[in-house]
């Protein structure tokens, strides 16, 4: 039985896909406590969509992945977010236009051109084969980096998610903060794609944060349990995955359901209600102007 | 008054969204001893106001001109926060010191945030969950947030909506001593009797001022009709007009 279990990590390729998974776990149940909050959910899912956009240009013109899929995906993070912030269409609009057009325009290139970097299906819902050593290095410096900016920006992005037309006279520069926010998003989907997959990867941002919403009233318990349960879920989903020869997207999103169900049922429909305004006040409140 | 005394003068602006403009030729000055109340009904103007006087809106004519450097804090409306946000008293109270780079709490933000909260009666919450509050205690700790920044002018949009009778009333004797102290205070109100009333000086608005002074110059029939659009009957009760509620301005609860 241990043998069975222990028997995976005898495969380079495994080691690898674990450990992509473990940090891209953390990585996304980090950022997604923000994105959560924020009642901002559905962007994880509209950014992996228009990352890969991204991803099949770079492809058709031979430019390094991350940085054309990155490139891609911010400009499109903070295009939502302009739009958004204008008020002149909702953020779910907003998601829906800019990131499934993306997307069409991504499959439309591969389907005519193809494409020389993971196959359609890796990348629509994540593969362990074609993690390499450079991906690892990719995501352990982006969560470096994201770790960085939200240490050193803790109090600004609070008070910018709970509060921010407060926020915005209170000192905090609220523009530049949700940029840096859309930033590290950006390049937290694009170094987990890899192993998660398009579709999957907005499941890995929101399912650890509202769990950790019903375990803890407080921000900073919040974050690393979230994390936690982010790079717990990655390493039950790819064990999982490698016994049931199941896509690792699909049996770390699978995992992080079946702890949301068992948390849900142990702490009862009383602490789901924590969840169900997430994020509520961003879209009440009145008083920052539209853009001009 | 000039630029030395006024905190914050807005002259002749025009303001709106889109082409219908929400306030017009609206004149007002905020003097650093000022203790003003701003009635008007719904979708008169006052939310907007505020968005002037606070600087996240420009307006599309006239001008409005702050004193260099003037320390303004700002109360939101109850209705408008997420009461589920994972956030603690003490926690909400320091996001006013968001200048600082790293998440923990140095010993002398610890000590200003306690001694803001005993000042407002709220010491021995400090560790709750902000839904856990009333909501006078939940107004309480917005204005602790406010006043850690030290400001000269506190900004509050209804601080009296969703407060009990009680809470109402010790709410104002707080901004009373707030304003004994040098703040200067400008909140917004659709309550004419429990709130404005009370305050020494009103602004009657209904897309623009129709009336400055003090609550017998603005809580006057004709004054009240021309901002709310309907008759109102004013008595006057030991030596303080009182509307009658027949008309339901005290139920203009909100505003654009």
């Amino acid at each position: 039985m241990t043998a069975a279990l222990l028997d995976p990590f005898s495969y380079a390729f495994f080691v690898k896909g674990i450990s992509v998974a473990i940090l891209a776990g953390g990585l996304c149940g980090l950022i997604g406590v923000y994105i959560t909050l924020r009642g901002m959910s559905y962007i994880g899912h509209g950014l992996s969509h228009a990352i890969f956009g991204g991803f099949a240009a770079s492809s058709l013109i031979n430019v390094n992945y991350y940085l054309g899929a990155g490139v891609w995906g911010l400009a499109s993070a903070l295009a939502i977010n302009k739009v958004t912030r204008s008020r002149r269409i909702g953020a779910d609009a907003a998601i829906g236009v800019i990131t499934t057009s993306s997307f069409a325009l991504g499959v439309a290139l591969l389907t005519r051109y193809g494409n020389k970097g993971p196959t359609f299906d890796a990348a629509l819902f994540g593969s362990i084969i074609g993690v390499s050593a450079a991906d690892v290095w990719a995501l352990a410096g982006v969560t470096a980096f994201t770790v960085a900016v939200i240490l050193l920006n803790y109090r600004a992005l609070l008070f910018a998610t709970f509060d921010p037309e407060v926020a915005d006279v209170s000192g905090v520069r609220v523009a530049r903060t949700d940029a840096l926010l859309m930033l590290v998003l950006s390049l937290a989907i694009l170094a987990s794609l890899t192993v998660i997959g398009v579709t999957l990867v907005a499941a890995t941002l929101v399912i650890p944060a509202v769990v950790a919403r019903m375990l803890t009233d407080r921000f900073s318990r919040m974050l690393w349990l979230s994390s936690l349960i982010g790079a717990a879920c990655g390493f039950v989903g790819m064990n999982l995955s490698y016994h049931l020869d199941v896509p690792s997207g699909t049996m770390i999103v699978l995992t992080g359901a079946a702890v949301f169900t068992v948390v849900l049922s142990v702490t009862g429909g009383r602490r789901l209600a924590r969840t169900s305004r997430l994020g509520a006040s961003n879209e009440s409140a009145t008083l920052v102007a539209p853009a001009r | 008054m000039t630029i030395a005394e006024h905190l914050v003068r807005i002259e002749k602006a025009t303001f709106g969204y889109d082409a219908s403009p929400v306030l017009e030729d609206v004149t007002l000055t905020v003097g650093s001893r000022d203790f003003i109340g701003v009635v008007g009904p719904s979708g008169s103007g006052k939310t907007s106001l505020l968005r002037l006087l606070l600087g996240t809106a420009t307006p599309q004519r006239g001008t409005v001109s702050r004193r260099p450097d003037v320390a303004v804090a700002y109360v939101p409306q109850l209705e408008t926060v997420n009461w589920n946000f994972p956030i603690t008293v003490f926690e909400c109270v320091l996001m006013a010191r968001s200048g600082r780079i790293l998440p923990w709490p140095t010993r002398t933000e610890r000590a200003d945030v306690s001694r803001v909260l005993d000042r407002l009666g709220i010491g021995a919450l400090a560790g709750r969950h902000i839904r856990e509050l009333s909501g006078g205690q939940q107004q309480r700790m917005f204005i602790a947030r406010g006043l850690l920044r030290r400001p000269q002018l506190l900004l509050m949009d209804e601080p009296t909506t969703g407060v009990d009778f009680t809470s109402r009333h010790e709410m104002l004797h707080l901004l009373g001593e707030l304003n004994a102290e040098g703040v200067a205070i400008l909140l917004t109100t659709h309550d004419l009797n429990g709130v404005a009333a009370h305050l020494p000086r009103l602004v009657a608005l209904h897309r623009t001022v129709i009336a400055v002074g003090t609550p017998r110059d603005v809580i006057n029939g004709p004054v009240l009709e021309r901002t709310f659009g309907a008759p109102m009957q004013v008595l006057e009760h030991l030596g303080m007009p009182v509307v009658l509620d027949r008309h339901g301005a005290g139920d203009h609860r909100t505003s654009a």
